[in-house]
């Protein structure tokens, strides 16, 4: 057949909307340091610009976090990872409690760093090449007017998912947090089980939360 | 004097190894930390100084000094502590850092007054820190087990056994023995000590045992200081649900 007809034919011009299509597509494979600089770009953004952030209103600061950036983040993954061998083992229920006094206490004890980076950019480092999707470091710095602060962030691809990209460990000064968490929740499983250690977070949480209203 | 605290190592390490021999060990230990039990106590022992003198002193210097004196004082301690950083970078075959390093003690010490202020950073001079315990670890020395020393907090036996030779490089050596010596040598100690106020504090709410929290987190960043930002991996992330 004539070259013309294929191009009318149904067939065709679905071939040709994908042709139009791709591009866009394209664009949400974004590379994984190219995300970074984005949201990081984002968050400072906002928190620039957001008066009752930078003065510490931990209302405004939760809300940053969930909405900005939890989205980018795998915190089953972290969960698990800080839980070790023991993730298995707990029921479905365990796992969400854990997971949610772990987000807890994570997001109450850092978040507060947000608000003293005001006056700071964010330096995204090149990747560091033949590393894994599933494993994938992004080494930034953040700089202002003192030392710059290593940041990293750990990602495993999720094609097709939001953005592309994960984050599930976070380094902060030379820091993995998962290595780190991973000793706190493996003393407390051996102490008392799953249960022994949700019961240690949603303590620690209470008298973090204790301790933050009796100052505010 | 430097002989005497070379000695408080050995005689440290004596007692730790005896009354490790005493303790009972029930919780999985940490390799990389075999003289726990004494380190707890150390550590509990640190703690109570920390929360008696050091806090409450490093405390009321915060809240009095005014932040361009704090700054002035943090660059003039920086620095001194550039010219260790020159020598070791030196030391361990990083031309650029020693370099860099020596620019920046150039720069600051001239057009920055002193060290109070610092140029060099501005004119994107990036700061460093290297010291002998990081130059140790490039040559292949092994950190050995964790110590929590008394006042002085964690550390390796790489690192204290290194300790000696950066005491020779800390900024009271620059200023004449005596009152001077020791005045520069509490403000150096007040200042660190209230710059990590809000650090300690987050320690404390982030973590369920601080002690191994704190063990844990400057293993690592030791580590990654050896290694400048790079140091090679062995946590295992392969997916937690699947089987092994």
């Amino acid at each position: 057949m004539f070259p013309a007809f294929s191009l009318l034919s149904r067939r065709g011009l679905l071939a040709l909307c994908a042709a139009v299509l791709a591009p866009m597509a394209q664009a949400q494979n974004e590379a994984a340091d190219d995300f970074i600089r984005r949201i990081s770009s984002e968050t400072l953004e906002l928190v620039k610009t957001d008066k009752a952030l930078r003065n510490g209103d931990t209302t405004r600061i939760l809300q940053l976090v969930d909405s900005k950036l939890m989205p980018h983040v795998n915190f089953r993954r972290m969960t698990a990872l800080a839980t070790g061998p023991a993730w298995r083992k707990a029921t479905p229920e365990q796992q969400k409690r854990l997971q949610d006094e772990f987000k807890t206490l994570l997001v109450r004890t850092y978040a507060g760093a947000l608000t003293q980076v005001s006056d700071h950019t964010v330096f995204v480092k090149p990747l560091r090449p033949g590393q894994d999707d599933k494993n994938l470091v992004v080494n930034t710095e953040v700089r202002s007017k003192g030392e710059p602060i290593q940041l990293d962030y750990r990602l495993e691809k999720t094609p097709g998912e939001g953005s592309g990209w994960l984050i599930y460990d976070l380094n902060v000064l030379g820091i993995w947090l998962i290595e780190n968490y991973r000793t706190q929740f493996t003393k407390e499983i051996s102490a008392g089980g799953i249960d022994g250690l949700i019961g240690s977070l949603a303590e620690r949480n209470k008298s973090n939360a204790g301790a933050a209203g009796r100052k505010g | 004097m430097t002989i005497r605290r070379l000695a408080i190592v050995p005689l440290f390490l004596a007692l730790a190894w005896l009354s490790g021999c005493a303790s009972t060990r029930t919780v999985a230990s940490d390799p990389r930390d075999p003289l726990e039990a004494t380190n707890r106590q150390i550590y509990a022992f640190n703690d109570r100084l920390d929360a008696a003198v050091v806090r409450p002193v490093a405390q009321v210097w915060a809240d009095l000094m005014p932040q361009p004196v704090r700054t002035g004082v943090r660059n003039v301690l920086g620095n001194l502590g550039d010219v260790w950083t020159a020598v070791n970078a030196a030391l361990q075959l990083k031309g650029q850092v020693a370099l860099e390093s020596a620019m920046r003690v150039a720069v600051n010490s001239t057009f920055g007054i002193y060290g109070l202020l610092d140029i060099a950073s501005e004119a994107g001079i990036e700061k460093r820190r290297e010291d002998m315990g990081q130059t140790l670890g490039r040559w292949g020395v092994q950190p050995g087990p964790y110590l929590v020393l008394p006042i002085f907090g964690p550390s390796t036996l790489r690192d204290a056994a290194a300790m000696p030779a950066d005491w020779q490089a800390s900024p009271g050596q620059y200023f004449p023995s005596g009152n001077p010596r020791a005045a520069v040598a509490l403000v150096n100690v007040t200042e660190t000590r209230a710059g990590l106020l809000k650090a300690t504090d987050a320690i404390r709410q982030a973590s369920l045992d601080p002690y191994s929290f704190v063990r844990d987190a400057w293993l690592q960043k030791r580590e990654n200081d050896v290694y400048d930002g790079n140091p090679p991996p062995h946590f295992d992330y392969a997916d937690p649900d699947l089987a092994p």
